[in-house]
């Protein structure tokens, strides 16, 4: 009888034992898609959260890029070993926010746990993006950026181009004596084909993507970019296409290396493409606001951003999301903030990080990471430059890209490129509004 | 004596079938018949809804200008590739079948791509034909040539076919040499000594004695170009510009992945299995008459 006890009792005790370190740690999985640097400073907050407090172990892992990550989750979903936090692109935040039940909302997520939040601290330019018409923040903003024009001053000087271009036809005029001047494959270009032409274009121009404010107040929304502003400037790039004022660079940001290279004096692309450019450009460069047409009422407004956040995953213990919380709030700290935002050159996504860095004459040495700052906070954003929200826009992309190409490859007009982008994605959204309901 | 062996049990036999019978089960049998399944079904990405909708996928699939663009597309890919890689690998393989110094190591590099995923060998024919970077491309563009795969649909598929068609001679390659070395010379003596010359010797003797192999690897190569290259096109072209490489198995990855439409692309799938079958079916009907075993 009595060794039966002390079976047990020993049964417990160790058991008890092995236990213990996970009662007393508990793992948060953190899949997230960022390389190179940004994959350093991903390693070093998780480690520097872990280290703040004894409860809760941040597990960072690198998934592949941004559509491979967000396909790992929704795999990992399906099979019901979701990660409990997911960094997930822009595009992606439709999807992400149309699956009720696979995914915790952020604004919940801090009230249940108690965390202090409050929403107005945030930019809201970056938080607009992933928060719902009422303002309920759905997704905690990550690593933001927008779209700059960065410059090959030493390039231009060479050219005899006197000022940084401040609208499109200065940019063509540019461009032109550029190419007179032994850029021959290359006037001016651009990263992400659609996200400058398209969507940055429109907003930075206030003109519409989509009805129903470009998708942000509902899934019923319809594309609309086919309006004359846009056709006009699909135009210009085609006609430059023919002599290689303009040269097009692709779908993604593979070919930013024209810029480093030389190639391309004058280069569209995410402000976040500057650590690369610090690594990689021989020459004195610099970032400028994207270029406007004059003639367009009321541009420039503001840009939009891009970059990821930061999804939670539904379906996890309480005790998991408290340390879900505590380590946004740990994000959200001013220091660590400004620290991140003049390390890594992504976006600063409080208020007060970005009022601490400008405090600290940060600015004034590097003028650069300020660009996109002011281009989002340019003016008060209107419905169409908000942001945009349109399902299945991984895919969409490609299909305006598409377009894009056959314009500029001469098969089709600028009108008949952007109506068939249009209507095709159009057909894209009816059949992402059935899904999510 | 009675010299062969009997078993009396019945169920010996389906037991040794069984291990094939499980395999073809759980890697055939099973995911054609989800992926069937699926078709009917109209699924969010996160499969939190799901909804019966019969036909209406196989109807949008075939309402759409696009399929039929990546149809044609798929026909001229997949005939560049088979034809080029199986008439390039077989002139090697008589080369490498005469007797050379160096023919061992000449074998050795011909079989290594083999051994490179087909995303890395798209990577390497980047590297040598990305427009503005590739080593390749730029005298190619100093020459004056405007090489521009990105957006001239034409040089797009060019590219894709080089690198589907260099990857897939090392196999094609090895089993024709390994065809060719099993046709007795005997036969070729005999019509070297009633004059034939060597070509008239390949054509009459030593291809058709080959023509198992060429059977065999037509079958492969067909659906080696229907399935495998997709990690090419999207390592090169991700199915650009404006489509122009989109083959049918890269829209299924395309629709189902990228675009998280699960229904519509698994209504693709099933097509593209008919066809596949069907082609099979063909070559196995008619161009194997025409094999000489």
């Amino acid at each position: 009888m009595n060794f039966r006890h002390y079976g047990i009792a020993a049964t417990l005790a160790s058991t008890l034992a092995l236990a213990n370190p996970a009662y007393a740690v508990t793992e948060l999985q953190w899949w997230h898609a960022m390389t190179g640097g940004n994959n350093d400073i991903v390693n070093k907050l998780a480690e520097e959260f872990n280290a703040s407090q004894p409860d809760y172990k941040v597990v960072p892992s690198f998934k592949g890029n941004y559509p491979d990550t967000m396909n790992a989750g929704i795999a990992a979903f399906r099979a019901g070993n979701a990660p409990h936090v997911i960094q997930v692109f822009e595009v992606g935040t439709a999807t992400m926010m149309s699956a009720t039940g696979a995914i915790k909302p952020v604004y919940q997520l801090m009230k249940d746990a108690n965390e202090p939040f409050d929403p107005k601290a945030y930019l809201p330019a970056i938080t607009g993006y992933y928060s719902t018409s009422k303002g309920d923040m759905l997704s905690f903003p990550f690593n933001s950026s927008s779209m700059v024009m960065w410059i090959n001053k030493d390039e231009l000087k060479k050219a005899g181009v006197a000022e940084i271009p401040k609208t499109w036809p200065e940019v063509f005029d540019a461009a032109k004596k550029l190419k007179a001047a032994g850029h021959a494959t290359c006037g001016f270009s651009n990263a992400w084909a659609t996200w400058a032409n398209i969507e940055q274009f429109s907003a930075w121009h206030n003109v519409a993507i989509g009805t129903k404010a470009n998708g942000l107040d509902g899934f019923d929304t319809a594309l609309n970019f086919n309006g004359p502003l846009q056709v006009k400037h699909l135009q210009n790039l085609i006609d430059l296409q023919k002599d290689k004022t303009y040269d097009y660079s692709g779908r993604t940001n593979a070919s930013e290396s024209r810029f480093a290279s030389g190639e391309c004096a004058i280069f569209l692309t995410s402000s976040g493409y500057y650590a690369t450019a610090k690594g990689t450009a021989k020459f004195d460069f610099t970032s400028a606001p994207m270029p406007y047409y004059p003639d367009a009422a009321g541009a420039p407004q503001n840009s939009i951003i891009g970059g990821a956040s930061l999804w939670v995953m539904g379906g996890k213990k309480p005790e998991e999301y408290k340390g879900v919380a505590k380590f946004f709030a740990f994000l959200s700290d001013t220091n660590r903030q400004a620290k991140l935002h003049q390390e890594s050159g992504y976006l600063p996504i409080t208020k007060a990080a970005y009022e601490k860095t400008k405090a600290d004459g940060f600015y004034e040495k590097n003028p650069i990471l300020q660009t996109p700052l002011k281009e989002l906070t340019n003016k008060e954003p209107t419905e169409n430059s908000r942001g945009l929200r349109f399902g299945n826009m991984v895919q969409m992309r490609d299909i305006w890209a598409e377009e894009i190409e056959a314009a500029l490859a001469g098969q089709k007009t600028a009108k008949e490129a952007l109506d068939a982008a249009v209507a095709r994605g159009n057909a894209m959204l009816r059949t992402f509004e059935k899904t999510a309901k | 004596m009675e010299k062969s062996a009997f078993f009396n049990s019945k169920l010996l036999p389906y037991l040794l079938l069984v291990p094939q019978l499980v395999i073809k089960f759980v890697f055939f049998y099973w995911p054609a018949s989800q992926a069937l399944w699926q078709s009917f079904l109209r699924e969010d990405a996160f499969g939190l809804s799901s909804e019966f909708i019969g036909l209406e996928n196989y109807q949008a699939l075939f309402a759409e200008p696009q399929y039929y663009k990546a149809m044609l597309t798929t026909v001229v890919f997949s005939t560049l590739v088979a034809a080029l890689s199986l008439s390039i690998a077989l002139l090697f393989a008589t080369q490498a079948d005469k007797n050379l110094k160096a023919a061992p190591a000449y074998k050795t590099f011909m079989i290594w791509p083999y051994a490179v995923a087909p995303a890395v060998a798209g990577v390497l024919w980047i590297f040598m034909f990305q427009p503005s970077l590739g080593t390749l491309a730029r005298p190619l563009r100093a020459m004056g040539f405007d090489w521009n795969p990105l957006l001239n649909g034409n040089h797009a598929l060019i590219l894709v076919v080089m690198a589907a068609v260099w990857k897939q001679i090392s196999y094609n390659f090895l089993f024709f040499l390994a065809g060719l070395q099993s046709i007795p010379k005997s036969v070729i003596e005999a019509g070297a000594i009633d004059g034939a010359g060597p070509m008239r010797r390949f054509w009459t003797i030593v291809f058709p004695l080959l023509s198992p192999t060429t059977f065999f690897l037509l079958v492969v190569n067909v659906v080696y170009v229907f399935f495998d290259t997709f990690g090419i096109i999207d390592a090169v072209t991700g199915g650009g510009p404006a489509g122009a490489t989109t083959t049918m198995v890269y829209k299924v990855y395309a629709d189902g992945r990228l675009g998280g439409d699960l229904g519509g692309s698994a209504a693709q799938s099933v097509v593209l299995m008919v066809i596949v079958i069907a082609l099979t079916a063909i070559q196995f009907r008619y161009v194997e008459r025409k094999v000489q075993y």
